[in-house]
């Protein structure tokens, strides 16, 4: 099992998007994982109020995501995204950093059912939730 | 004199061009993804111009599920921006110079997005294209396709919700 979470946490900081993002893996296992983007001005989408771009929060979704499915100890290997919907509940504060959980609430062979929550400083408010479901692939 | 001479081609395409790199120029994020738009008229072609970094899984490689929703996210919000200030463009109301300075209406808000994930993102460039199912003076409905090699094979679809600014407000 910790092999398994090692793994997991291997392929997530060599993906080469989540490094251009500058995600950081705060903490992975036994289908749950939890990352954070710290605020960078690049991933701005309104300049007028320097909002981080709704983009930007979806992939840090989707990466989050993943490494929740791929942490599951009944997941085999790698994931790929089948579908993911994303709710935006309001903008994030400029210069917080977005923390997401990811949670792999179940799993089949096929199947990864997931939900995500993000959050900026003001943990009380969520910035976003998602939900999507993902493959269970056999190897990496 | 029943009606005006036609404005010359190069006074609407300078203005509209114009107009359109104001918009993309004032998002860093499109920029940091590389999208770029090709327009006909104000049909609005997206193209997400492909870099290494866009990798999600180097084993396969494919392009990473995240740059695939943000890159459908941005097709939909500039789609359904263009559309929105398309009539103030042309009327003069909106100055191209002054967007490019800076002086931009207010964006609409995405609501939610849904992707489907179709295929697996080459490492090479995508296309997408978005339409405005409704466009109502609140909220708006909004589709995009993307897709790589063949136009009818998709490697994606999405679909979101977006709140429309209320310019119209701000005068009380």
């Amino acid at each position: 099992m910790a092999d398994k979470t090692k793994l997991a946490r291997q392929f997530i900081e060599a993906i080469p998007h989540a490094k251009e993002l500058g995600l950081v893996l705060q903490d992975i296992g036994d289908g749950m994982a939890r990352i954070s983007m710290p605020y960078d001005e690049k991933l701005i989408g309104d300049p007028k109020t320097g909002v981080i771009h709704g983009g930007a929060v979806s992939a840090l979704m989707d990466t989050c995501c993943g490494a929740a499915v791929m942490s599951h100890p009944s997941a085999p290997g790698g994931t790929a995204t089948i579908d993911l919907r994303i709710d935006y509940m309001r903008a994030s504060t400029p210069g917080q950093t977005i923390t997401t959980k990811a949670t792999c609430h179940h799993i089949t062979r096929s199947v990864a059912f997931v939900r995500a929550v993000a959050m900026d400083d003001d943990t009380d408010r969520p910035v976003a939730t998602a939900a999507g479901a993902f493959t269970v692939e056999q190897g990496f | 004199m029943s009606r005006p001479r036609p404005e010359p081609i190069q006074v609407v395409k300078q203005r509209r061009d114009a107009a359109l790199n104001a918009l993309l120029e004032s998002v860093p994020y499109i920029r940091f993804l590389d999208v770029s738009f090709d327009r006909r008229g104000d049909e609005l072609t997206a193209q997400l111009n492909f870099n290494d970094k866009h990798i999600g899984n180097p084993f396969l490689p494919a392009i990473h599920g995240g740059v695939t929703a943000a890159f459908l996210e941005i097709t939909a919000m500039v789609t359904l921006n263009w559309s929105h200030l398309w009539e103030r463009i042309e009327s003069g109301a909106l100055d191209p110079d002054e967007m490019a300075k800076g002086n931009l209406p207010r964006q609409p808000k995405t609501i939610d997005f849904t992707v489907d994930y179709l295929r697996s993102g080459l490492p090479r460039d995508a296309y997408a294209r978005a339409t405005i199912s409704r466009a109502g003076r609140r909220y708006a409905s909004v589709h995009v396709e993307a897709w790589q090699d063949h136009k009818d094979k998709l490697f994606a679809q999405g679909s979101g919700h977006f709140v429309m600014p209320q310019d119209k407000v701000e005068k009380k």
